[in-house]
């Protein structure tokens, strides 16, 4: 059962992704930051938001370009998205997808028309058991990293210099995204592999010194090539960098600045990773993606002025980030609340509305520099209900 | 109204976290204090320069260690010290009241528990000679000397000690102390609701004179537990059986679980049964039955209606009182969920012939109470039809024992697991049996409480052969 049903079909959404109380305008950056482009206002992001929505709508709905599955899915629905989907806030009109799909259909049903028969490349997320989910992608891991890759300092990441991955490489979007943005900023990478599945088959059977002993084996890996090649930059995952810091010296092996994704990171966690493993000295910079989305880049410059508080902004328009209300998920939480995050990618290769990732985070407001929502300190969906009971004995 | 910060200790420098917790009063109803939270990769990121304390306590001899724990010992009982980072300051009263507080314990046993914990400290020379077997401690000073006419030398296994605590007995910390002064420094992780009796330990004994920075102090989740009991030398952890399970078998772990301590009464003295209640009471109740060294477990030979009944209605005189009465003998639990998790599973496991004897005596009132926003036990006496009964061998957080009639020829093979055994009996070849029994840890002879301890005998493992290995060596002139 695929959940074609038409979800609240007219009604108004209660909030949005870029709905912005005047109290809640952007705030100028208490330090300068860079800009590739001139800064946008949120209303001029609200306007490019929906110009893209209902391009990318109309490239995924029509019988020239669109894909099998959402053209079936149309026909299923009883109602045509080119009609009624104008700006953002109708997107609640759709069900959430459901990353089921991306395992249970072939995926040649979501190509579209429209890439005109090129070959594609299949990533894949999960997949600790079982078959793992995939998406199929062209040129979009290329365009989301160049957009991050604009955003980088020159400074931290400097033009021209070396990386490397330390991290999931095999059948992931990642192995190539990070090698592409080494390139496209004029250097080339160096890949340490992490097979996060066999991580987390380890950690369900309890073998955690087995995990030690697999981490060391990456680490060693990574120690050596940063040891005896030139590199400047670094992508890995925060657990894997603050390993790396038990080892060495980030910064003293001429490490100067690292891109960091992959879990959730308390405030705390971060502070420590900036200013102890990579001794204030390195910039770090958090993000946070997957395989659907993209990557949602944050402002590296203000962590501390924000007491290593993170908070993401999708790269909209091409994704949206909202966040929800968990019981009611058409309600968009108010701004300082935590509810859960939703997801939107829209792009001419992949339409995906309403995923309800496994987090939550708080919503936060537009900034100068990403002129629309961002969601802060994300963590794992239902923390506070799963934690674990501390000293029971 | 502000309360105190418990901050990390990084090798005895405070630092305050951005992941901040509010343990509350029992209740739920006031805070009580705010704790700095430590991420696993920050313990582990310390670990490295643990070698720094060591060094610290290497600069001073054994004896002195010892002289500064004896200072300690009345610094702990009787000064008013600092609490927390932020210049709060804590008085006894102040600790009885905030550790109340947050554990449920009542004031009295807290005050009990605090002699203990200053018996261990002013009595740290004595636990050092039983736990060495009379070393001279200059011997760990030097490396090497001679211990009864024999050369010996000692090396350290470990730069520190970890220790995973737990929240249900301010008592246990006894278990650590004695490490400061065989020159190991400990790294800490309360349990949640129990910040204070490490912390005003380690206070009590900066203040008397032993370095900062021998003392680690981490309040974190159980990815850093993990993180300690992982990359620690040796460390001491206190947890269920399922924990207990996973590190059984690593010479590193030092693991103190559930005790499933007993009192048997031989076939010689069983006439004699009713000169032993008192001692059953109170090894089923001292200390609200919450350590490991309560009984849970009663095997007689006969008259175990009798003798049942006789131990309930002694324990029917143990009822909820308000915190600081000094006649409270029971104490609350600090989660409330906990009660009734454990009430439940008492009542699903009478069944099959065994009976609750308590309840029959209270005449109707229920085992689960609730006062002062706290949900309590009440002692709990269970007879039991034989030793594969579910309810015979439990250990729950409150006064609870079973009681099993059993041939005497049955008894030791069915002990288990026993942390302290108190056998009434002198039948030699009984007494020889329990000697031989690998599965008691501490054997008493004759009429003892289970939850008396003598100091100069260890207590759940060898403090001192834990964190030291004997080396061989000789030394030879060179010309």
């Amino acid at each position: 059962m695929l959940g074609f049903g038409r979800k609240n079909p007219g009604a108004a959404a209660v909030g949005g992704a870029v709905s912005v109380p005047a109290s809640a305008q952007p705030q100028p950056p208490k330090n300068a930051v860079s800009t590739a482009n001139p800064p946008l206002t949120p209303a001029a992001a609200n306007e490019q938001l929906d110009a893209h929505l209902r391009e990318i709508i109309e490239w995924h709905f029509s019988p020239e370009t669109g894909c099998p599955f959402w053209l079936d899915w149309k026909a299923k629905a009883g109602w045509d998205p080119r009609q009624e989907i104008k700006t953002h806030h109708d997107l609640v009109k759709f069900d959430h997808f459901q990353d089921e799909w991306l395992r249970d259909e072939k995926n040649e049903r979501f190509v579209p028309k429209g890439m005109g028969g090129r070959p594609f490349n299949v990533f894949e997320t999960g997949g600790t058991t079982g078959l793992p989910k995939q998406r199929v992608g062209w040129d979009d891991y290329k365009h989301d990293y160049e957009q991050f890759g604009d955003n980088l300092s020159d400074e931290f990441f400097p033009r021209g210099s070396n990386w490397i991955m330390v991290g999931p490489t095999g059948p992931r979007r990642l192995r190539l995204a990070v090698e592409h943005l080494a390139n496209y900023r004029g250097g080339s990478c160096y890949h340490v592999d992490l097979d996060p599945r066999w991580v987390k088959r380890l950690i369900s059977r309890k073998q955690y010194d087995e995990v030690e002993r697999y981490q060391a084996h990456v680490i060693s890996q990574a120690v050596e090539i940063i040891k005896h090649r030139d590199i400047a930059c670094i992508f890995t995952t925060p657990k894997l960098l603050a390993s790396l810091g038990e080892r060495i010296s980030v910064p003293s092996q001429g490490l100067k600045g690292c891109f960091c994704g992959g879990t959730s990171m308390t405030p705390e966690y971060v502070r420590f990773l900036q200013v102890e493993v990579l001794e204030n000295k390195a910039q770090f910079v958090p993000t946070y993606g997957n395989t659907l989305m993209g990557l949602a880049m944050s402002v590296p410059e203000e962590l501390a002025q924000n007491n290593y508080s993170v908070t993401y902004w999708a790269p909209q328009p091409r994704a949206i980030l909202r966040i929800v209300d968990p019981d009611k998920t058409e309600k968009t939480m108010d701004y300082g609340q935590y509810g859960r995050v939703e997801l939107t990618t829209l792009t001419k290769e992949f339409f995906m509305p309403r995923f309800l990732e496994r987090d939550e985070a708080i919503r936060r407001p537009p900034h100068a520099k990403f002129p629309w929502d961002g969601v802060g300190d994300v963590r794992p969906f239902g923390f506070l209900e799963n934690k674990i009971i501390e000293g029971v004995y | 109204m502000s309360v105190p910060h418990i901050p990390i200790l990084r090798r005895g420098i405070p630092y305050e976290s951005l992941d901040v917790q509010t343990v509350s009063n029992v209740a739920g109803t006031a805070p009580a204090c705010e704790v700095s939270f430590a991420c696993a990769d920050m313990i582990k990121h310390d670990l490295l320069h643990i070698g720094e304390a060591r060094d610290a306590l290497q600069k001073f001899r054994c004896e002195d260690l010892v002289r500064i724990c004896k200072v300690a010992a009345d610094l702990f009982l009787t000064d008013t010290l600092p609490v927390g980072s932020r210049g709060d300051l804590q008085s006894p009263e102040d600790y009885v009241r905030q550790l109340a507080m947050t554990s449920g314990l009542p004031h009295s046993l807290i005050r009990m528990n605090m002699k203990r914990l200053h018996g261990v400290l002013v009595q740290t020379d004595v636990i050092l000679k039983g736990l060495t077997r009379g070393l001279d401690l200059s011997v760990l000073d030097k490396g090497y000397g001679d211990q009864n006419g024999s050369p010996v030398s000692f090396a350290a296994v470990t730069d520190c000690l970890g220790v995973v605590l737990p929240s249900n007995s301010p008592a246990v910390n006894a278990l650590w102390v004695p490490s400061i002064a065989l020159k190991i420094p400990v790294l800490l992780k309360p349990g949640r609701e129990e910040p204070w009796t490490p912390m005003r330990l380690i206070e009590a004994l900066k203040k008397a004179g032993a370095p900062p920075e021998a003392f680690s102090f981490y309040p974190t989740q159980h990815d850093g537990s993990g993180a300690i009991i992982r990359r620690t030398g040796r460390v001491m952890l206190f947890g269920g059986d399922d924990t207990v399970k996973e590190y059984e078998h690593d010479p590193r772990v030092e693991v103190h679980g559930t005790g499933y301590s007993k009192i048997l009464i031989g076939e010689d003295e069983i006439e004699n049964w009713p000169k032993y209640i008192d001692t059953i009471v109170e090894s089923v109740s001292a200390n609200s039955g919450r350590s490991c060294i309560n009984v849970s477990v009663i095997v007689v030979p006969k008259y175990g209606d009798e003798i049942a009944k006789a131990v309930a209605e002694k324990l029917l005189a143990i009822e909820p009182l308000a915190q600081d009465d000094p006649n409270a003998k029971l104490s609350g639990f600090a989660n409330p969920k906990f009660a009734s998790m454990i009430d439940g599973a008492i009542e699903s496991g009478l069944k099959d012939g065994a009976w609750d004897v308590s309840e029959s005596l209270r005449q109707g009132r229920k085992r689960f109470q609730s006062r002062d926003g706290m949900n309590y036990l009440l002692p709990t006496i269970v007879r039991v039809p034989g030793w594969q009964h579910p309810l015979a061998i439990r250990e729950f957080l409150f006064p609870f024992a079973s009681v099993i009639e059993s041939p005497q020829a049955d008894m030791v093979p069915h002990l288990g697991k026993s942390l302290v055994v108190t056998a009434i009996t002198r039948d030699l070849g009984f007494i020889n049996q329990l000697f031989a029994c690998p599965t008691i840890d501490r054997l008493n002879i004759g009429n003892v409480p289970t939850n008396h301890l003598k100091w100069d005998q260890p207590h759940e493992g060898n403090l001192f052969e834990f964190l030291y290995a004997r080396r061989s060596f000789q030394i030879e002139q060179i010309a």
